[in-house]
């Protein structure tokens, strides 16, 4: 009877299984089931755009053709636009960086002091109803002409969606997993360490790639408001002069920008959140 | 195969002047707002033993728990878990093991596992030591750096009760653990708890809706009203579980008598 109970005992009731090991697919496969089908509406814009303008014999001061843009990149690279690429980039990179910091600074504050949350909040939301386009020449007015208000701008309109987004994630973490924490001894920096962090971390990243895509237009804000170099200058001389491929150029390299940002951002993400699963989108 | 397994612990080992009881709950009250979720619940529950706690859903079985683990204070009566009466003292006895197995996804299974022990400023390397050894007991070896998504319902379910083993507390508190499981795994990872258990000697407070499962693990069955929870009977289970399998267990004419009566109760 013993020994029958001791064998029954040692046998494991379960069935052994093995780890499941995720399926990968091929880098292009996977680049292609996410944007292949984005790329080809992009590039057949571009060829309607083409004929058109070539077809209507629309005048090149009116409306730059995808090909007139290429030729405006290669001949005004090194002249005017890779001269105000970096001071914009640096507008996007230093105000951007600057917003998480402080963003998910306050948002990490304003979670583990509830009653400052609760003053801070609605004045948070408040602030946003100010347009930053007309804070923007206040603020040249204020800070000078140089790099320092764009990248405040900058910060400005980022700030925001990482803030709340952080202060959401924070907040909306399931109480189940804080009460689990607190019978297994868990003390308060415990439970924001290990589980409302991590567990917020997507928030913080959802918010990060919002606040992306505004980056580069709180820097044109900024640069329209009162500025000498950037993107956004270039744009606005050369409105007058009519070089509307150069202002194209411009405006694609915006675009890139903020879409290299946005791809960072989502790149951080995969690092630091391996167990969130997107589908791949970004 | 008991000393590999976590129990005999400093607390529950050594006989306290021969105070036996576990947990005492003396005309216990909780309301939220008007509903009244507990009312005059009067109960002991000796130490070492293990109770099963049954009734209709939404009858404060839950909130029984939450009680007594501390997380939650009544509204009337006392609670006394092992000498510990505040809500600090009970929280610093009972761990507790939730309906849902609330790993963290951002942790492999052993890290998980090894919160507990982590939370009490172990450094990571020495509480993955500590915990890794249970891996192979639990049937869970091969699987101590997977994260949780990868592993199945039973097994997620055996690393939360590894994890609320590892907090080395003298009280385990299982709320429906094996609630969210289906009714073929839920009968096999019974049947593991019920191994598991004997080789833990530790006072077991187990909450379900389930009467069988109820009989199978515990000593002692108290059967709770719909709400306003009330105590409505206690039974003396005392079935001879070793060296029997599930099956062979919840097919005897005692246990089905049990049963029987059990259900009888609730009704």
């Amino acid at each position: 009877m013993s020994a029958k109970a001791s064998e029954e005992r040692a046998a494991d009731p379960m069935p052994a299984e093995d780890p499941i090991v995720p399926k990968r697919t091929s880098a292009f496969g996977h680049f292609w089931r996410n944007y292949g089908l984005a790329m080809l509406i992009i590039i057949a814009l571009l060829v309607i755009w083409e004929l058109w303008i070539r077809i209507f014999h629309v005048p090149k001061y009116l409306l730059a053709s995808p090909t007139g843009i290429w030729t405006s990149l290669q001949k005004d690279w090194s002249r005017y636009l890779l001269p105000n690429l970096w001071p914009t980039l640096s507008e996007v990179l230093i105000g951007f960086g600057i917003s998480v910091v402080a963003g998910v600074g306050l948002a990490i504050v304003l979670h583990l002091f509830t009653p400052l949350r609760r003053a801070v909040y609605p004045i948070l939301i408040g602030s946003q109803t100010i347009p930053i386009v007309v804070l923007a020449p206040v603020l040249v007015i204020l800070l000078g002409y140089g790099l320092l208000p764009k990248v405040v701008i900058v910060a400005l309109i980022c700030f925001f969606p990482i803030v709340v987004n952080g202060l959401d994630g924070l907040r909306l973490v399931d109480d189940d997993f804080i009460r689990m924490m607190r019978t297994l001894d868990a003390t308060r920096w415990s439970i924001f360490r290990k589980v409302e962090f991590p567990g917020a971390l997507p928030s913080i990243f959802s918010g990060m790639r919002v606040a992306a895509t505004f980056a580069a237009i709180g820097a044109i804000f900024g640069e329209w408001a009162g500025s000498s170099v950037g993107l956004g200058y270039l744009i606005q001389a050369s409105t007058p002069n009519l070089q509307t491929a150069r202002i194209f150029a411009a405006i694609l390299l915006l675009t890139l920008i903020a879409m290299a940002l946005f791809g960072l951002v989502s790149l951080l993400e995969r690092i630091f959140c391996p167990w969130v699963s997107r589908g791949g989108v970004l | 195969m008991a000393e590999r397994s976590v129990g005999v612990q400093g607390g529950a080992a050594t006989p306290s002047g021969g105070d036996n009881v576990g947990i005492a709950f003396d005309r216990v009250g909780k309301a939220f707002g008007d509903v009244v979720a507990l009312d005059g619940v009067t109960f002991e529950i000796e130490r070492n033993s293990r109770i099963g706690i049954v009734g209709p859903s939404g009858g404060g079985k839950s909130t029984l728990l939450q009680l007594t683990a501390g997380l939650l204070e009544q509204d009337a009566g006392s609670i006394n878990v092992e000498g510990e009466t505040s809500t600090e003292g009970r929280l610093s006895r009972c761990a507790m093991m939730p309906q849902r197995d609330l790993l963290l996804p951002w942790r492999t299974a052993l890290d998980n596992a090894m919160i507990a022990i982590e939370n009490r400023g172990v450094s990571k390397k020495d509480a993955r030591a500590k915990t890794r050894p249970y891996f192979e007991h639990f049937g869970l070896a091969k699987f101590e750096d997977v994260r949780p998504d990868a592993l199945s319902g039973g097994m997620r379910q055996r690393v939360s009760f590894l994890r609320t083993l590892m907090a080395e507390k003298d009280i385990l508190l299982l709320d429906e653990p094996f609630g969210a499981l289906d009714s073929i795994t839920r009968g096999q990872m019974q049947e593991w708890l019920l191994r598991a258990l004997g080789d833990v000697p530790r006072t077991v407070l187990l909450v379900t809706h389930d009467v069988d499962e109820a009989l199978l693990l515990s000593r002692t069955v108290v059967v709770m009203s719909a709400r306003p929870g009330r105590v409505v009977t206690v039974l003396d289970v005392g079935l001879q579980t070793e060296g029997l399998s599930r099956r062979e267990i919840v097919t005897s004419p005692e246990f089905i008598e049990l049963k029987e009566s059990a259900l009888e109760a609730i009704e």
